[in-house]
Protein backbone atom coordinates (compact mmCIF):
# COMPACT_ATOMS: atom_id res chain seq x y z
CA UNK A 1 0.00 0.00 0.00
CA UNK A 2 2.99 2.19 0.71
CA UNK A 3 3.95 1.91 -2.97
CA UNK A 4 0.86 2.08 -4.40
CA UNK A 5 0.18 5.90 -2.18
CA UNK A 6 3.50 7.15 -3.67
CA UNK A 7 2.03 5.94 -7.48
CA UNK A 8 -0.82 8.27 -6.20
CA UNK A 9 1.32 11.08 -5.14
CA UNK A 10 3.49 11.02 -8.37
CA UNK A 11 0.37 10.91 -10.79
CA UNK A 12 -2.40 12.29 -8.89
CA UNK A 13 -2.16 15.87 -10.28
CA UNK A 14 -1.67 14.78 -14.44
CA UNK A 15 -4.75 12.42 -13.93
CA UNK A 16 -7.08 15.15 -12.61
CA UNK A 17 -5.96 17.15 -15.04
CA UNK A 18 -7.01 15.30 -17.81
CA UNK A 19 -9.98 13.93 -15.87
CA UNK A 20 -11.04 17.92 -16.32
CA UNK A 21 -10.23 17.57 -19.46
CA UNK A 22 -12.84 15.74 -20.88
CA UNK A 23 -15.20 15.75 -18.24
CA UNK A 24 -15.37 19.42 -17.90
CA UNK A 25 -16.61 19.25 -14.64
CA UNK A 26 -14.82 19.59 -11.21
CA UNK A 27 -16.97 17.42 -9.20
CA UNK A 28 -17.00 14.76 -12.05
CA UNK A 29 -12.75 14.81 -12.29
CA UNK A 30 -12.67 14.19 -8.84
CA UNK A 31 -14.80 11.02 -9.35
CA UNK A 32 -13.10 10.04 -12.12
CA UNK A 33 -9.58 10.53 -9.94
CA UNK A 34 -10.87 7.92 -7.32
CA UNK A 35 -12.22 5.43 -9.47
CA UNK A 36 -9.48 5.46 -11.57
CA UNK A 37 -6.81 4.68 -9.16
CA UNK A 38 -9.12 2.36 -7.49
CA UNK A 39 -9.76 0.39 -10.44
CA UNK A 40 -5.94 0.58 -11.04
CA UNK A 41 -5.10 -0.58 -7.78
CA UNK A 42 -7.54 -3.74 -8.11
CA UNK A 43 -6.27 -4.58 -11.48
CA UNK A 44 -2.32 -4.25 -10.54
CA UNK A 45 -2.03 -8.18 -11.17
CA UNK A 46 -2.82 -7.59 -14.40
CA UNK A 47 -0.26 -5.17 -15.31
CA UNK A 48 1.87 -7.04 -17.56
CA UNK A 49 4.71 -3.83 -17.63
CA UNK A 50 4.72 -4.03 -21.64
CA UNK A 51 3.70 -0.02 -21.42
CA UNK A 52 4.84 2.23 -18.80
CA UNK A 53 2.46 1.89 -16.02
CA UNK A 54 1.44 6.29 -16.19
CA UNK A 55 0.15 5.20 -19.65
CA UNK A 56 -1.75 2.64 -18.47
CA UNK A 57 -2.84 4.67 -15.64
CA UNK A 58 -4.32 7.82 -17.65
CA UNK A 59 -6.12 4.66 -20.54
CA UNK A 60 -8.33 3.71 -17.49
CA UNK A 61 -8.44 7.41 -16.62
CA UNK A 62 -9.87 8.26 -19.90
CA UNK A 63 -12.24 5.52 -19.88
CA UNK A 64 -13.66 6.41 -16.31
CA UNK A 65 -14.27 9.66 -17.81
CA UNK A 66 -15.84 8.82 -20.87
CA UNK A 67 -17.99 6.47 -18.76
CA UNK A 68 -18.85 9.26 -16.48
CA UNK A 69 -19.50 11.87 -19.52
CA UNK A 70 -22.16 8.72 -20.78
CA UNK A 71 -24.12 8.39 -17.65
CA UNK A 72 -24.59 12.21 -17.57
CA UNK A 73 -25.96 12.89 -20.71
CA UNK A 74 -28.26 9.73 -19.76
CA UNK A 75 -29.75 8.14 -23.10
CA UNK A 76 -27.24 9.93 -25.58
CA UNK A 77 -24.03 8.01 -26.52
CA UNK A 78 -20.99 9.96 -25.25
CA UNK A 79 -18.02 8.95 -28.20
CA UNK A 80 -14.41 10.25 -28.42
CA UNK A 81 -15.84 10.21 -32.26
CA UNK A 82 -18.04 13.10 -32.07
CA UNK A 83 -17.73 15.66 -34.30
CA UNK A 84 -14.20 14.61 -35.86
CA UNK A 85 -15.69 15.13 -39.12
CA UNK A 86 -16.19 18.85 -39.10
CA UNK A 87 -14.25 20.60 -41.45
CA UNK A 88 -13.86 23.49 -38.81
CA UNK A 89 -9.95 24.00 -38.85
CA UNK A 90 -8.85 22.01 -42.00
CA UNK A 91 -7.60 25.32 -43.38
CA UNK A 92 -6.25 28.16 -41.40
CA UNK A 93 -8.28 31.06 -42.00
CA UNK A 94 -7.31 33.44 -39.71
CA UNK A 95 -3.32 34.37 -40.80
CA UNK A 96 -2.74 37.56 -38.95
CA UNK A 97 0.23 37.00 -36.91
CA UNK A 98 0.21 37.06 -33.10
CA UNK A 99 1.49 39.63 -31.09
CA UNK A 100 5.31 38.55 -29.82
CA UNK A 101 4.15 37.69 -26.27
CA UNK A 102 0.60 36.89 -26.17
CA UNK A 103 0.88 36.08 -22.13
CA UNK A 104 1.40 39.49 -21.29
CA UNK A 105 -1.29 40.64 -23.36
CA UNK A 106 -3.77 39.17 -20.38
CA UNK A 107 -3.84 39.08 -16.59
CA UNK A 108 -3.39 35.27 -15.50
CA UNK A 109 -6.87 34.39 -14.65
CA UNK A 110 -8.12 36.04 -17.98
CA UNK A 111 -5.48 33.83 -19.46
CA UNK A 112 -6.98 31.11 -17.75
CA UNK A 113 -10.49 31.89 -19.10
CA UNK A 114 -9.65 32.12 -22.56
CA UNK A 115 -7.88 28.96 -22.50
CA UNK A 116 -10.24 27.12 -20.88
CA UNK A 117 -12.98 28.17 -22.57
CA UNK A 118 -11.31 27.90 -26.02
CA UNK A 119 -10.18 24.21 -25.59
CA UNK A 120 -13.85 23.22 -24.19
CA UNK A 121 -14.95 24.59 -27.40
CA UNK A 122 -12.99 21.37 -29.41
CA UNK A 123 -14.83 18.21 -30.31
CA UNK A 124 -14.02 16.02 -27.62
CA UNK A 125 -12.26 13.22 -29.94
CA UNK A 126 -9.71 16.51 -30.64
CA UNK A 127 -10.05 17.58 -27.03
CA UNK A 128 -8.35 14.43 -25.82
CA UNK A 129 -6.27 13.84 -28.32
CA UNK A 130 -4.78 17.46 -27.71
CA UNK A 131 -4.75 17.17 -24.08
CA UNK A 132 -2.81 13.41 -23.74
CA UNK A 133 0.21 14.50 -26.53
CA UNK A 134 0.71 18.04 -26.78
CA UNK A 135 -0.04 18.89 -23.23
CA UNK A 136 0.29 15.63 -21.07
CA UNK A 137 3.74 14.47 -23.80
CA UNK A 138 2.40 11.16 -24.31
CA UNK A 139 3.99 9.66 -27.95
CA UNK A 140 1.82 9.43 -30.67
CA UNK A 141 1.87 5.32 -30.11
CA UNK A 142 1.27 6.03 -26.31
CA UNK A 143 -1.83 8.19 -27.22
CA UNK A 144 -3.14 5.71 -30.04
CA UNK A 145 -3.15 3.11 -27.24
CA UNK A 146 -4.71 4.95 -24.68
CA UNK A 147 -7.88 5.73 -27.13
CA UNK A 148 -7.72 2.38 -29.07
CA UNK A 149 -7.25 4.92 -31.98
CA UNK A 150 -4.41 4.34 -35.23
CA UNK A 151 -1.60 6.11 -35.02
CA UNK A 152 -2.75 8.12 -38.71
CA UNK A 153 -6.07 8.89 -36.53
CA UNK A 154 -4.24 10.27 -33.64
CA UNK A 155 -2.13 12.29 -36.23
CA UNK A 156 -5.15 13.85 -38.29
CA UNK A 157 -7.26 14.64 -35.40
CA UNK A 158 -3.76 16.14 -33.38
CA UNK A 159 -3.68 18.51 -36.54
CA UNK A 160 -7.03 19.19 -36.45
CA UNK A 161 -6.92 20.19 -32.86
CA UNK A 162 -4.14 22.41 -32.95
CA UNK A 163 -5.29 24.55 -35.92
CA UNK A 164 -8.69 24.86 -34.68
CA UNK A 165 -7.09 25.97 -30.79
CA UNK A 166 -5.26 27.96 -33.13
CA UNK A 167 -7.80 29.65 -35.03
CA UNK A 168 -10.10 30.27 -32.14
CA UNK A 169 -7.13 32.21 -30.04
CA UNK A 170 -6.20 34.08 -32.76
CA UNK A 171 -9.17 36.65 -32.11
CA UNK A 172 -7.50 36.98 -28.38
CA UNK A 173 -3.53 36.99 -29.26
CA UNK A 174 -3.85 38.72 -32.91
CA UNK A 175 -1.18 42.38 -32.78
CA UNK A 176 -3.50 44.79 -31.44
CA UNK A 177 -5.56 43.12 -29.06
CA UNK A 178 -5.82 42.35 -25.04
CA UNK A 179 -4.56 45.04 -22.52
CA UNK A 180 -1.97 46.71 -24.48
CA UNK A 181 -4.14 47.45 -27.41
CA UNK A 182 -6.33 49.16 -24.45
CA UNK A 183 -3.24 51.00 -22.71
CA UNK A 184 -2.76 52.32 -26.67
CA UNK A 185 -5.60 53.56 -27.03
CA UNK A 186 -5.82 55.21 -23.36
CA UNK A 187 -2.58 57.09 -24.23
CA UNK A 188 -3.70 58.29 -27.37
CA UNK B 1 7.98 20.25 -38.67
CA UNK B 2 6.56 20.70 -34.87
CA UNK B 3 7.08 17.24 -34.12
CA UNK B 4 10.35 16.95 -35.53
CA UNK B 5 9.27 13.76 -37.52
CA UNK B 6 9.28 14.98 -41.28
CA UNK B 7 11.64 12.93 -43.21
CA UNK B 8 15.31 15.29 -43.88
CA UNK B 9 14.05 15.93 -47.74
CA UNK B 10 10.96 16.49 -46.71
CA UNK B 11 11.95 18.86 -44.03
CA UNK B 12 14.24 20.62 -46.09
CA UNK B 13 11.36 21.49 -48.42
CA UNK B 14 8.83 22.62 -46.35
CA UNK B 15 12.02 24.89 -44.92
CA UNK B 16 12.33 25.87 -48.31
CA UNK B 17 8.79 26.87 -48.51
CA UNK B 18 8.43 28.94 -45.40
CA UNK B 19 11.34 31.13 -46.71
CA UNK B 20 8.70 32.34 -49.26
CA UNK B 21 5.51 32.18 -47.45
CA UNK B 22 4.61 34.56 -44.70
CA UNK B 23 1.48 32.63 -44.63
CA UNK B 24 2.33 29.08 -43.75
CA UNK B 25 5.32 30.59 -41.58
CA UNK B 26 2.83 32.60 -39.75
CA UNK B 27 0.80 29.43 -39.01
CA UNK B 28 3.54 27.74 -38.26
CA UNK B 29 4.59 29.81 -35.43
CA UNK B 30 1.07 30.39 -34.13
CA UNK B 31 0.61 27.11 -34.10
CA UNK B 32 3.62 26.26 -31.99
CA UNK B 33 2.70 29.19 -29.51
CA UNK B 34 -0.63 27.63 -29.59
CA UNK B 35 1.13 24.71 -27.83
CA UNK B 36 3.45 26.19 -25.57
CA UNK B 37 0.55 28.44 -24.20
CA UNK B 38 -1.49 25.66 -22.92
CA UNK B 39 1.91 23.34 -22.21
CA UNK B 40 2.75 26.27 -19.83
CA UNK B 41 -0.30 26.71 -17.94
CA UNK B 42 -2.09 24.85 -15.48
CA UNK B 43 -5.81 25.39 -16.13
CA UNK B 44 -7.19 22.84 -13.29
CA UNK B 45 -5.12 22.68 -10.46
CA UNK B 46 -5.24 20.11 -7.53
CA UNK B 47 -5.64 22.53 -4.63
CA UNK B 48 -3.44 20.88 -2.12
CA UNK B 49 -6.69 20.37 0.46
CA UNK B 50 -8.30 18.62 -2.30
CA UNK B 51 -5.18 16.57 -3.03
CA UNK B 52 -5.44 15.41 0.38
CA UNK B 53 -9.29 14.36 0.53
CA UNK B 54 -8.62 12.68 -2.72
CA UNK B 55 -5.26 10.59 -1.56
CA UNK B 56 -7.59 9.66 1.59
CA UNK B 57 -10.61 8.22 -0.34
CA UNK B 58 -8.37 6.84 -2.78
CA UNK B 59 -6.67 4.60 -0.07
CA UNK B 60 -9.68 4.12 2.36
CA UNK B 61 -11.10 2.70 -0.92
CA UNK B 62 -8.18 0.44 -1.89
CA UNK B 63 -7.86 -0.81 1.68
CA UNK B 64 -11.24 -1.98 1.79
CA UNK B 65 -10.97 -3.96 -1.33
Amino acid sequence: MAAYEKLVKQYDRQVFRIANHIVQNREDAEDVVQDAFLKAYQKLDQFQGNSKFYTWLVRIAVNEALMRLRKRRTGRMVSIDEDVETEEGSMPRDLADWSPDPEAMYGQSEMGDILRKTIQGLPPGFRVVFVLRDVEGLSTEETAETLGLSIPAVKSRLLRARLQLRERLSRYFKRGQGRQAQAQVGAK
Amino acid sequence: MLDQDAAIPLRADLQEHLRECEHCEITLNTTRKTIQIYRSHELYELPDDLRERLHNAILAKCRNC
